[in-house]
């Protein structure tokens, strides 16, 4: 049993890392990786979101949208998952928002260090991307809790090794119109090839 | 709103402007989805349509929206569009919606339009708001077809599926470069169409984070004393 979540757990973070194997969240990655501390930080907010609104889709899928899903109330014959997409960053929205009420509340420390980074996940597409990946892949409420826990961190590795090698390469002699954005763009791209080298490898 | 307002919001987002290569808005879905025009050229026309649709809708209701919830209203915005298009796309082309997957999707997310809306639409009027998005929608679409199209050429041979070089396992000359299909080249193309528009916008590069001190140790070349 636990094999089977350890299982999940390294193909969500090297096989099918979020950032560099299924290229979401590539905007704040892109834009958020010049330091690494800014870069550790938005990778803890995107772990403690992706665990909290993965299972809770999880949840949402399995008990109101999913076809005939409505069954445990009585109802029959529904099938709600036209507004799939809605609800899913609708909770997204509401539990960034709550989260960063109660950290501003009762984890100030906390709340000071990942506070700003909190609205800029509500538009980042790792957090969708996992919820409507865990729907494609069809997995039970604890497996959606693990899944959720890789790809966060799957992310946050992939942003902070990115900005490492950024605060490199910053007194490296680059031609003109390649400096930031355009360097960065390759280096992602080398990264990504890297990364492809763990596909295939079946757990 | 005189005519050349129209222009700017229009042409400007196209080069000058451009959302991937200057805004960094809307990476994503310009990598996974740019190995086939036909795939590309519907996920453009997708992004353009919730983006310039988006910036009317929200720029009707600017006036009304409360700017602490002003996100959550502009998300519910955004993702009835998207579901739109995501339901068109089933009914009408199901093979292209099977391979967008959840790209489509993910359009709610892509920043191109969150960030055209809270840049733009909240301030402007709905007419001209429309245009900016229709502008940003073809400026993204532009780097993508332009991705797309170097990566199905040179990869595997064809353009919308028709072949235009031979491959040598089909009994041609070409030999595909591989590469070319993988993921991760579309990163590298478009660094380097960065590379490209900002040597023509010289005004487009980045400074140096840092200054170089003057007591550097390296040496002045152009004082250097040939020995002929």
């Amino acid at each position: 049993m636990f094999e089977h979540y350890l299982n999940i757990f390294i193909t969500t973070v090297f096989i099918e890392n979020i950032a560099l194997s299924l290229f979401l969240g590539m905007c704040t990655f892109i834009a958020i990786s010049k330091k690494i501390d800014a870069a550790f930080g938005l990778g803890v907010a995107v772990i403690v979101v992706c665990v909290l609104t993965v299972p809770l889709n999880n949840l949402i899928y399995n008990y109101i949208l999913r076809e005939d899903a409505l069954t445990w109330l009585g109802i029959e014959g529904t099938n709600l998952e036209f507004v799939e997409l809605i609800s899913y960053i609708g909770v997204i929205a509401a539990s960034v928002q709550i989260l960063e009420m109660f950290l501003d509340k009762y984890v100030p420390a906390l709340y000071n260090a990942l506070g700003q980074f909190l609205p800029l996940i509500t538009v980042n597409c790792a957090i969708l991307g996992a919820s409507l990946f865990m729907v494609e892949k069809d997995l039970l409420f604890t497996e959606s809790i693990v899944y959720g826990f890789g790809a966060g961190f799957g992310w946050a590795l992939a942003i902070v090794v990115l900005a490492g090698i950024r605060e490199k390469l910053k007194y490296s002699d680059i031609p003109e119109g390649l400096k930031g954005l355009g360097t960065t763009f390759i280096i992602v791209g080398l990264m990504s090839f890297g990364f492809m080298s763990f596909g295939g490898i079946s757990l | 709103m005189s005519l050349k307002q129209y222009q700017e919001v229009i042409i400007n987002p196209l080069i000058k402007e451009n959302p991937i290569t200057l805004q960094i808005l809307g990476i994503c879905s310009a990598l996974a989805v740019t190995n086939n025009l036909s795939v590309t050229l519907v996920m453009c026309v997708a992004v353009t349509s919730v983006v310039s649709f988006s910036n009317l809708f929200i720029s009707l209701i600017r006036n009304y929206i409360p700017s602490s919830i002003r996100i959550i209203v502009q998300m519910t915005i955004i993702a009835s569009l998207v579901i739109v298009v995501d339901e068109l796309l089933k009914a009408y082309d199901y093979e292209t919606s099977k391979k967008l997957s959840v790209f489509v999707g993910l359009i709610i997310t892509n920043c191109i339009v969150m960030g055209r809306a809270e840049a733009f639409a909240m301030k402007q009027k709905p007419l001209v708001s429309f245009f900016d998005g229709l502008g940003n929608g073809i400026g993204y679409s532009i780097i993508l077809i332009g991705v797309a199209f170097i990566r199905e050429l040179f990869g595997a041979g064809t353009l919308f599926g028709y072949e235009i070089l031979p491959l040598v396992s089909n009994g041609g000359w070409y030999m595909g470069n591989n590469l070319l299909l993988l993921p991760p080249s579309s990163f590298i193309i478009i660094g380097l169409f960065i590379w490209l528009i900002r040597s023509l916008q010289k005004d487009q590069i980045e400074e140096d984070d840092f200054e170089v001190s003057k007591h550097s140790t390296m040496p002045d070349l152009s004082k250097r004393e040939l020995n002929v």
